[in-house]
Order: C-alpha cells, then sequence, then structure tokens
C-alpha cells in the first residue's frame, strides 16, 4: 500500500497543536481516547501541508495508545485523508449526478486544460492538484468545487478560470456562489419568507 | 402552499444572523425550560402524535424512536446527530447547521431530555468545514449563555454537545456505521441487533436522528403537536426542506407543506423545468437512492413518504434531482452506479462486488455496447445484491439501476441497436 509508505522521519505536534489535542481527546469519555482518531489525524495533516506522512499516524497512534495498523485502517479508509503530497490548493470538483447534470464535466475539462495536469495530478509549481470526488452535498448550487476548506459554487468554465488565476497570484476568491446569490436561495429572489428579514 | 407563519426555518437562507443574538429573535431557545418542566413523558407523547417521521431518508416515526430507550440505569445514554449529509441531491442540513444552528442545538436539549441522555454528539461531514466551524461557535455561545451544560437553559437537565467531525465516507451516515466510525474505526456497518437503543455508541443506549428532525422538536413542542399534524396528510404531516437540483431554472432549497405536487413544488419554487414542464424527462424524488420517476408519473405524484411509495419509489430526503429531455439517463444513472461503487464499505460481498459489476455493466449500456438479454441480467445482478447486505446501501445501489430499467428499458434497447447497428454486428 502506498498508503502508509511515504516517509517522512519524524513527525509531533507543536505545542498548540497538542493542547487543541488534549481538548479534543477530553470530548469523550475516559478509556474512549480512540474516538478522537478522525480529529487528530486531521489536525495533523493540516501541520503538515495537508498531507499525512506514516510518521504522522504513528506519531497519533502513539498519542492515543492505538496500534499503529488501526490508524493506517482508518488513514486509508476515509476520503479526506491525503496519504501523498498534494498542490497548495487542492481542487475537488464534484462529480456526482446533480452536479454532472448542470455541467461538471466542463469545469473538470477546464481545471486540467488550464493547469495543465490530469486527474489526480499536481502541477509543476506544487500550487495545484486536481481530483474529482463524489457528492459534495451542495447540490442546489451545482456545479462546484471544494478547495481546501471552502466550497465554491454555482461555477461556468469561465468563473472556474478566474478562480484558478486568483489563487494562483495569491487572491482569496469569495467562498461560496459565484453567482453571487445567497445560498441556496432561487437566484432571482426567494420564493418564500419575502415579508420578513429574519 | 404553505403559509410564512407556518414556516419553520425562518432563516433557511441566511439572510439573518446565525448567532444566539439573531436566533432569539427568531424565538429559538424561547423559555426552553417551560417544555422541559412539562415532563418527560409528554414530550415524547407530543412528538408521537405530531407525526413526525425522520427526515434522513428512512421516515421511521420519531417519538416511537425514542420511546425504545430504556429506562435509566447505570449506563449512560447519548443522542447522536446525524449531520452526515451525503445522500447525492441533498443539501438541505446544510442550511441548518451554517445558518440555523441555535435551532438545532435547543432540539438537541429537548431530545436528549426525552431520552435519558445527558451527551450528545453531533457527527458532522468532514467536507462541511465551514459549517461545523459555525456549529461549533454556536455551541460556545450556548454554553457561556447557560444553554447548555449543567441544568442547560434552566431546565434541571445538564446536557453537554461535542461536535464530531467525519472525514470523507457516505456509509457514515448509516447509522451504527457513523457509531463505529465515532468509535475511532473504519466506518462499517454494525449487524443488527443489536439495535442501537440497546447498545449502540460505545455499547450504550443510543438515539440517532437526523439534523432536519431534531431541529423541528422545539417548534413543534412550542406551537403544538395539533398544528404540525394539521399540516400535510395524514401519518405524512409537517413541513419539510426540499432540495430541488437539476434541470430547473432555480435550483433551490425551500421548506414547504408534506404532500406538496412535485410539479407545483418545481414550477412554484424552482422557476420551472428549463424549457418548461413538457421539456421534463425524469425526476428523482428523494435524493440518488429511490427510484427515477417518468414525467406521466411526475405530471400528478405528491410528495411524501406514502404517495412516493405507491409509485415504488421513496420520499427519502426529499432531494429533488430534475433532468430534463436532453439528459443521457443511462449515463445519468450510471454516475449513481459510480458513486456507489466508491462508498460500498467493502465489507458484504454482494455489494463490494455487485456495486462493481452494476458499474461496469452499466458503463456498457451507456454506449449501447452490450446485448439485449444483459439487461435482465444486469436487473438480476441488482436483485443478487438487494436485501443481501448487512446494511441499506447495498439496496440503495440497486434500486436507481432498477428504477432505470421499470421506466426507460426502450432507450436502453434502442441504444444496444443503434450501437449494433453502427458496429456492423447483426
Amino acid at each position: 500500500m502506498s498508503a502508509a509508505g511515504q516517509a517522512k522521519e519524524d513527525f509531533t505536534f507543536t505545542p498548540e497543536n497538542l493542547s487543541r489535542a488534549k481538548t479534543i481527546i477530553a470530548k469523550y469519555p475516559e478509556g474512549r481516547q480512540q474516538s478522537a482518531v478522525l480529529p487528530l489525524l486531521d489536525l495533523a495533516q493540516r501541520q503538515n501541508a495537508n498531507w499525512l506522512p506514516r510518521a504522522a499516524m504513528d506519531y497519533v497512534a502513539a498519542l492515543l495508545d492505538m496500534p499503529p495498523m488501526r490508524v493506517y485502517e482508518v488513514a486509508t479508509f476515509y476520503t479526506m485523508f491525503n496519504l501523498a503530497p498534494v498542490g497548495a490548493n487542492l481542487v475537488q470538483v464534484c462529480r456526482t449526478t446533480p452536479c454532472w447534470l448542470r455541467g461538471s464535466d466542463d469545469i473538470t475539462r477546464t481545471c486540467c486544460q488550464k493547469l495543465g495536469v490530469g486527474l489526480g495530478e499536481t502541477t509543476a509549481d506544487g500550487k495545484f492538484t486536481v481530483k474529482e470526488v463524489e457528492c459534495l452535498g451542495a447540490c442546489a448550487n451545482a456545479p462546484m468545487v471544494q478547495i481546501n476548506d471552502d466550497f465554491y459554487e454555482d461555477l461556468t468554465p469561465e468563473s472556474m478560470a478566474k478562480l484558478i488565476d486568483d489563487l494562483a497570484e495569491g487572491r482569496k476568491p469569495s467562498v461560496g456562489s459565484q453567482t453571487g446569490r445567497r445560498g441556496s436561495c432561487a437566484q432571482d429572489g426567494a420564493t418564500t419568507l419575502r415579508g420578513k428579514t429574519s | 402552499m404553505l403559509d410564512d407563519k407556518d414556516r419553520i426555518f425562518t432563516n433557511l437562507y441566511g439572510t439573518a444572523s446565525w448567532g444566539l443574538m439573531g436566533a432569539r429573535t427568531r424565538g429559538v431557545w424561547d423559555n426552553t425550560a417551560a417544555l422541559i418542566q412539562k415532563g418527560q413523558p409528554w414530550v415524547v407523547e407530543e412528538t408521537k402524535n405530531s407525526g413526525l417521521r425522520g427526515r434522513g431518508g428512512a421516515g421511521f416515526p420519531t417519538g416511537m424512536k425514542w420511546s425504545f430507550m430504556p429506562k435509566p440505569s447505570d449506563k449512560p445514554h447519548y443522542l447522536i446527530v446525524n449531520a452526515d449529509e451525503s445522500e447525492p441531491g441533498t443539501c438541505k442540513d446544510r442550511e441548518i447547521l451554517r445558518y440555523d444552528p441555535h435551532r438545532l442545538l435547543e432540539g438537541i436539549l429537548l431530545a436528549c431530555f426525552a431520552i435519558n441522555a445527558h451527551t450528545c454528539y453531533i457527527y458532522i461531514r468532514g467536507e462541511f468545514y465551514n459549517e461545523a466551524s459555525n456549529v461549533q461557535r454556536a455551541i460556545d455561545e450556548a454554553y457561556a449563555a447557560g444553554l447548555l451544560g449543567k441544568n442547560a437553559a434552566g431546565s434541571g437537565w445538564d446536557c453537554d454537545v461535542y461536535l464530531h467531525r467525519g472525514a470523507g465516507a457516505y456509509i457514515c451516515g448509516e447509522e451504527t456505521a457513523l457509531m463505529e466510525s465515532i468509535e475511532g474505526n473504519k466506518g462499517q456497518p454494525r449487524n443488527k441487533p443489536p439495535f442501537p437503543a440497546g447498545a449502540g455508541l460505545y455499547s450504550c443506549p443510543t438515539t440517532i436522528n437526523n439534523v432536519e428532525t431534531i431541529a423541528v422538536v422545539p417548534e413543534i413542542l412550542r406551537r403544538g403537536a395539533a398544528w404540525f399534524a394539521g399540516l400535510g396528510r395524514p401519518k405524512n404531516s409537517g413541513t419539510k426542506i426540499f432540495s430541488i437540483s437539476g434541470h430547473v431554472n432555480q435550483p433551490c432549497n425551500v421548506e414547504e407543506v408534506m404532500g406538496v405536487p412535485l410539479k407545483e413544488l418545481i414550477e412554484k419554487h424552482a422557476g420551472g423545468v428549463r424549457g418548461g414542464w413538457d421539456n421534463l424527462l425524469a425526476v428523482i424524488p428523494g435524493g440518488s437512492s429511490v427510484p427515477l420517476l417518468p414525467k406521466d408519473i411526475c405530471d400528478t405524484v405528491l410528495m411524501d413518504f406514502d404517495s412516493l411509495r405507491a409509485v415504488q419509489s421513496g420520499l427519502g430526503t426529499a432531494a429533488v434531482i430534475v433532468m430534463d429531455k436532453s439528459t443521457d439517463i443511462v449515463e445519468a444513472i450510471a454516475r449513481l452506479s459510480h458513486f456507489y461503487m466508491h462508498e460500498s464499505c467493502g465489507q458484504c460481498t454482494p455489494c463490494r462486488e455487485g456495486t462493481g459489476w452494476m458499474y461496469r455493466m452499466m458503463q456498457r449500456m451507456v454506449k449501447g455496447q452490450a446485448k439485449v438479454e444483459e439487461i435482465d441480467q444486469l436487473l438480476e445482478v441488482t436483485k443478487q445484491i438487494e436485501g443481501h447486505t448487512i446494511c441499506a446501501l447495498g439496496d440503495a445501489a440497486a434500486w436507481p439501476v432498477q428504477g432505470l430499467i421499470r421506466h426507460f428499458k426502450p432507450v436502453m434497447i434502442e441504444r444496444i441497436e443503434r450501437y449494433r447497428r453502427q458496429a456492423g454486428v447483426g
């Protein structure tokens, strides 16, 4: 498994993250510290440029008193753990039917062509990785992508290209709908709750 | 159409503040202690009498589920809120989580009281990072205001709420997989029995409810069971958030009355089908797991549990995926087969192997590169998966393909014949 294979000599939480880890572990009953494995792997990944080297999994295993193999099992089961380095911007294009009906293929094509990469590949400058993923749960704002922690919605090939330009030049695009609508309210305005503002 | 005064989710579009101050102006946390002081039997009975059925897909009566919890013992009881919203087409809980989290938290206190729990975990899908951030801030606000924790909201009930983020796995929306995930394991469903009410999280009595289910409880208790039961149709009562996606002019989420006609829902709230109602090909009415409906059924069907069941589909999560006549319907369903193949947890052989079989056959069906008899073979594969797995993911993977064959077999045959003509076969 390439999974647990990526090498990096050692890993320890920063003092700040170690204190966060303790707060997380305290959410669960005594003796159930293993419950913290997902949040701690997430924390480790955030500390390590958005990917999990094996040393980080081993470190989390030791911290939670788990056999390392149990942590590898978890890390390989859940799709949000990156087991190899990824670009600074991890672009995940939703490909499931509701997004596909509204043109997700065009969004994927735009990403790949503009960045000159195939799916799962990272640009030479390390700035972008492009992936296709399954339903991200923003179907009324399709098509959409997730880039790191944020959703960008109601995309067209043009607005997708602009997103990439902005990120490439270090600008932070506005998160959410790229057509400026509020949440999942109908584009031309709400059909309900029009009489009140709260 | 549902009257605005009967709407529960008055901040569905985030027009107002989601924080505690904003929530209070919407009536959230309004004298919650008084509801609790009416006693646990009252809370459970009132919920039963409201006719509320679970909003996560299965539609199980909520009050009845609560009443399955055992009498208090030395084991703690747990409430889990299922916020692992991942069913393709479904994006309603997200709006509650990010725009009205206090409504959920108030419901959690009431539900915890109803099932003798002092601890609740909210399991939110990992991709909802910003939504999780709002929920956590709402939890912090609620603790600071004395609404959670010891003697929550002055009710005399202790209630601790913890947020737990998932990490990308559709299967964790299945209740026993979700509990495995909280316990720090791969999200693989457990055999039932034991049922969660007997032995759930950490082998303790546990109730799992969907976000929307819990979030409507405070309004039901405040306004009375009769109010909620009076909306919609018998056994299909109340209001519901519908997610409308796909080929409509105005995709959106909207709260409507249960039993609203599908056509009215699409035309009034989603700007109609692209190109007009007559340009409609089919609708998946309740999230990817339920069989699609061709236009002639869509003309008249009502959007509730029993009406959709009567036409061999289901309300599911009330996620309406609309497809107009430009849609390659075989590819639309093949995409769903890919989804289930990707999300199968790998535990049961019929699902692990069968979802791959279905997807590979569906890929050939998209091109027509198949024999006509293989359509029946594909149907047979779905039957070999359905009912032969620990959890419902196998069924959910089988039903979309069955729906396709039930309603669009001629399209599949036509495509096969065209392929054979073009390839010069037969």
